[in-house]
C-alpha cells in the first residue's frame, strides 16, 4: 500500500446516485465483527445531505445487533448527521420492522437506517416487500443493514455485500489507520449491472475505484450466482 | 368495659375493629368518589371531601349531584350524610349537624348549628359550653379580642374556635383545598347500560375524544397528558394514562393511542361511566386538522411518528444522544427523549478520532505483545485472532477523580486496523507499575467506520 493518492478522482458508480423519485431500499450485508454496513450508509447519506437540511433521521436496531456491533456513538458520527439522530432499540425483529415502517411513513425524517442481526423469521420476503412499497410510496430512503446474515430472498432494490478494506496511509503518520475504506460488492440490483468497487472516504468526498480482479467485466454477463435468473 | 357490657347483655355480638381495613376502604371510596369531581381527599376517620367546583352542571345542578351521590352510595351499602358548601369547613358542619342533603347558598346562615360543628376537639367544646357558648351564632356575640385572648395559647385549629370560624367562613385558607380552582378540561359519558364489549368501548372512547377535542379547541389548547378513567359496576376504577410528545388535538390519533392501552382491560360486569381528562395542556393555536387521509398521502408528522413508536416500544426505546461533559468515552454521551432540546455544551475537539459505534460494555481481549508497555502484535476477540497492521496512539484518558474511586486505572486508547482492514478502538486499563492492580488488561470498546 502506497501513500500516493490517486491523481484522477474516479467517479462514483452510477448505482450510488439517488434514484429520480428519491426513494430507495438498499440492503447491506456486513459481518458482525465490524460496522462496515452502517458506516457505508452514513457516509453516503453524509455526502448526499443538502446543506441546511435539519430533518432528523432514524436508526433502528434490534437487541441482537446492538449486542454484537454496539450502540451509535455521537462523537464518532459524521458531523452533519450527529445532532439529528433519533435512535430506536427494539426487543424483537417484529418491533424493528414496525419501527422501520413507521419511520418510512414519516415525512419529517431524512432517511432511515435499520440494523437487524441474522435471518429472523419475521424478516420474510413479504415483510421486505412491505418496506419496499412503503419507501416507494413516501419517497423515503431505507438502508437495511443485515449483520451476519445469509443472503436470503428479498425485494430490496439494491443488495450490497460490504467488508472493510485496508485504508491508505495518512500523509503525516504512515503507521496510523487512514480514512475509512470499504470493499463493496453490488450483487443484485434492479437497474444496474453488478460490480465491485473499493470505496474510500478521502476526507472531502467518497471516491470509488474498481477492484483489480473484477469478477464481472462490463462486456460479459455475470455468473448467475445466487441471484434468480428472472431478474425483476 | 366489655366484661361490664356482657354482664348486662350476655347476647352481645362482638367484632374486633379493623382500623387499617376501614382506612383502605375509605381510600378506595375516595378514588371512586372522583366520579363527582376531579379532586377528592380523605377526612379521617370517616369522611370524604370532593371538590365539585364547576362539575354540578353535569348532574343537573347541585341538588341533582347530591341525589345522585346519595343513590350511588346507598346502592353500595353505605349510610352517608351529604352536604355541599363553598368551604370544606361549612360542608363538614352541614354534613354532621345540618339537615339531610343540605346545600349552602350565599346568604344562608350557619349560626344555629352547635359549636361542635366547628370541628373542635372535645376539650375545647367543653370549655365553650362552660362559657355558655353553645351555638356558632353566640360566638359572634362575644367580643372577638376576648375570645382571642382566652385561646391565645391554642395554635392548633381544632383547639381554637376563632381559626375554625374563619375557615368555615372562608376568611382563612385551608390547605385541604386548592387555592385556585384548577379547571381541567374534562368530559364524561354516563352509560344507560353497562358495557362489556370492546367495540362499544371503542365507540364511547371515540365520542369522548371528540368531546374533549371540542373543549380543547374552545380554549385553544392541546393535550400533553391524558387520563382515562372507567368506573365499573362493581365499584372498581380502571385508569389509563397517556403522554404525548407534542401538544395534540387530533381525536383519531388520541383514540388510536388509547386503543393500544385498552387491550388488557377487564370490564368485569360492565363499565357504567367513562371520563377523559387532560391534566396537562399546552397552548395550541387553531390550525387545519391532520386528517388520516392526509397522513396516508403525505406521511405522518414527526411527533405522531414518535408517539406511535414510544407507545408500542416503550418510552425508553426511542431516544437521541446528546453530549455530556466528561472525558470518559462511554460517559461522554447521554440519552434523552427525542424531542427534548439539546443543552448547550462545549464543542468536541476535531482531532480526537472517535469510533462510530461503542459497545455497551467494553469486551476483554487476550493480547500477545512484544513488550508489556507497547502495543500488542495480535489479539483474540470473540474467538477470532486479529493481526494488528497499523495503529495510532496512545491517547491517554485519565479517570475522573471527582466522580470515581481512587483505584480506577487510567486508559491508553489505540486506534488500530487489522490485516483485513477492520478498524477498532482498544485500550489498556492501567500501567504495569501504577500500583492499582496487577498486569494491565486490554479491552475492545469501539468499532470504527
Amino acid at each position: 500500500m502506497t501513500a500516493v493518492a490517486p491523481s484522477v478522482v474516479p467517479a462514483l458508480p452510477a448505482a450510488l446516485a439517488l434514484a429520480p423519485g428519491g426513494a430507495s431500499h438498499a440492503e447491506l450485508f456486513a459481518s458482525a465483527q465490524d460496522c462496515a454496513g452502517a458506516a457505508f450508509a452514513l457516509v453516503l447519506e453524509n455526502q448526499r445531505a443538502v446543506p441546511g437540511d435539519e430533518r432528523p433521521w432514524l436508526w433502528v436496531q434490534d437487541r441482537a445487533s446492538l449486542r454484537q456491533t454496539g450502540r451509535p456513538y455521537r462523537p464518532g458520527l459524521p458531523r452533519a448527521l450527529r445532532h439529528r439522530l433519533i435512535h430506536v432499540v427494539t426487543t424483537t425483529p417484529e418491533d424493528a420492522l414496525f419501527a422501520l415502517e413507521e419511520g418510512l411513513r414519516c415525512r419529517d425524517l431524512a432517511f432511515v437506517v435499520g440494523e437487524m442481526a441474522g435471518n429472523p423469521r419475521a424478516l420474510s420476503l413479504t415483510a421486505q416487500r412491505r418496506l419496499s412499497l412503503a419507501a416507494e410510496k413516501h419517497g423515503a430512503v431505507l438502508w437495511l443493514v443485515r449483520v451476519g446474515a445469509q443472503r436470503d430472498l428479498s425485494s430490496a432494490r439494491q443488495r450490497w455485500a460490504l467488508r472493510p478494506a485496508a485504508s491508505l496511509s495518512p500523509r503525516w503518520n504512515p503507521q496510523a489507520p487512514g480514512t475509512p475504506a470499504w470493499h463493496a460488492e453490488l450483487f443484485r440490483a434492479r437497474n444496474h449491472p453488478p460490480g465491485e468497487w473499493i470505496l474510500r472516504d478521502d476526507g472531502q468526498a467518497l471516491v470509488a475505484q474498481p477492484t483489480q480482479q473484477s469478477t464481472h467485466p462490463v462486456d460479459l454477463a455475470g455468473a448467475a450466482g445466487d441471484r434468480p435468473l428472472a431478474a425483476g | 368495659m366489655l366484661a361490664d357490657a356482657r354482664a348486662l347483655c350476655p347476647t352481645l355480638a362482638v367484632a374486633p375493629a379493623d382500623l387499617a381495613g376501614d382506612r383502605a376502604t375509605l381510600e378506595a371510596l375516595a378514588l371512586w368518589a372522583q366520579r363527582w369531581g376531579p379532586w377528592s381527599a380523605l377526612d379521617l376517620p370517616d369522611g370524604l371531601v370532593v371538590d365539585v367546583t364547576g362539575v354540578a352542571h353535569l348532574f343537573g345542578g347541585e341538588a341533582g349531584l347530591i341525589a345522585d351521590a346519595a343513590r350511588s352510595l346507598a346502592r353500595r351499602g353505605f349510610a352517608a350524610r351529604l352536604a355541599i358548601a363553598p368551604t370544606a369547613g361549612a360542608a363538614w358542619a352541614l354534613a354532621h349537624y345540618g339537615p339531610e342533603g343540605a346545600i349552602l347558598h350565599p346568604g344562608d346562615s350557619l349560626d344555629e348549628l352547635p359549636v361542635a360543628a366547628l370541628r373542635l376537639d372535645p376539650a375545647t367544646v367543653l370549655v365553650l359550653r362552660r362559657l355558655g357558648l353553645k351555638r356558632i351564632g353566640e360566638l359572634s356575640g362575644v367580643a372577638r379580642d376576648a375570645l382571642a385572648r382566652r385561646f391565645r395559647n391554642h395554635k392548633a385549629p381544632a383547639a381554637n374556635p376563632l381559626i375554625r370560624l374563619d375557615q368555615l367562613r372562608g376568611l382563612v385558607p385551608e390547605p385541604l383545598l386548592p387555592v385556585l380552582p384548577v379547571d381541567v378540561p374534562l368530559v364524561q359519558r354516563r352509560l344507560m347500560e353497562p358495557i362489556r364489549h370492546r367495540s362499544l368501548l371503542d365507540q364511547v372512547l371515540g365520542d369522548l375524544c371528540g368531546d374533549l377535542v371540542r373543549v380543547l379547541e374552545g380554549r385553544a389548547l392541546g393535550a400533553r397528558r391524558l387520563e382515562l378513567a372507567l368506573w365499573k359496576v362493581d365499584g372498581e376504577v380502571l385508569q389509563r394514562r397517556l403522554e404525548l410528545a407534542a401538544a395534540s388535538r387530533d381525536p383519531a390519533h388520541i383514540a388510536a393511542l388509547f386503543g393500544r392501552k385498552l387491550d388488557d382491560l377487564d370490564a368485569g360486569f360492565g363499565i357504567e361511566l367513562a371520563r377523559l381528562r387532560a391534566p396537562w395542556t399546552e397552548p395550541l393555536p387553531l390550525s387545519q386538522r391532520d386528517f388520516e387521509a392526509a397522513a396516508e398521502a403525505h406521511g405522518t408528522s414527526l411527533a405522531a411518528c414518535i408517539d406511535r413508536l414510544s407507545i408500542r416500544l416503550g418510552p425508553d426505546a426511542v431516544r437521541r444522544p446528546v453530549p455530556r461533559a466528561s472525558h470518559v468515552p462511554e460517559r461522554a454521551q447521554k440519552w434523552v427523549p427525542p424531542l427534548e432540546s439539546e443543552s448547550a455544551s462545549q464543542g468536541d475537539l476535531p482531532f480526537h478520532a472517535r469510533p462510530l459505534k461503542l459497545l455497551d460494555r467494553a469486551e476483554p481481549i487476550a493480547v500477545l505483545y512484544a513488550s508489556p508497555d507497547g502495543l500488542p502484535r495480535r489479539f483474540r476477540w470473540r474467538g477470532q485472532v486479529h493481526e494488528i497492521a497499523r495503529a495510532e496512539g496512545p491517547e491517554r484518558i485519565a479517570p475522573e477523580w471527582w466522580r470515581e474511586r481512587s483505584t480506577v486505572r487510567l486508559r491508553d486508547y489505540y486506534r488500530i486496523e487489522d490485516g483485513e482492514g477492520r478498524r477498532y478502538w482498544i485500550y489498556r486499563a492501567g500501567l504495569a507499575d501504577d500500583g492499582r492492580g496487577g498486569v494491565p488488561e486490554w479491552f475492545l470498546q469501539g468499532l470504527c467506520a
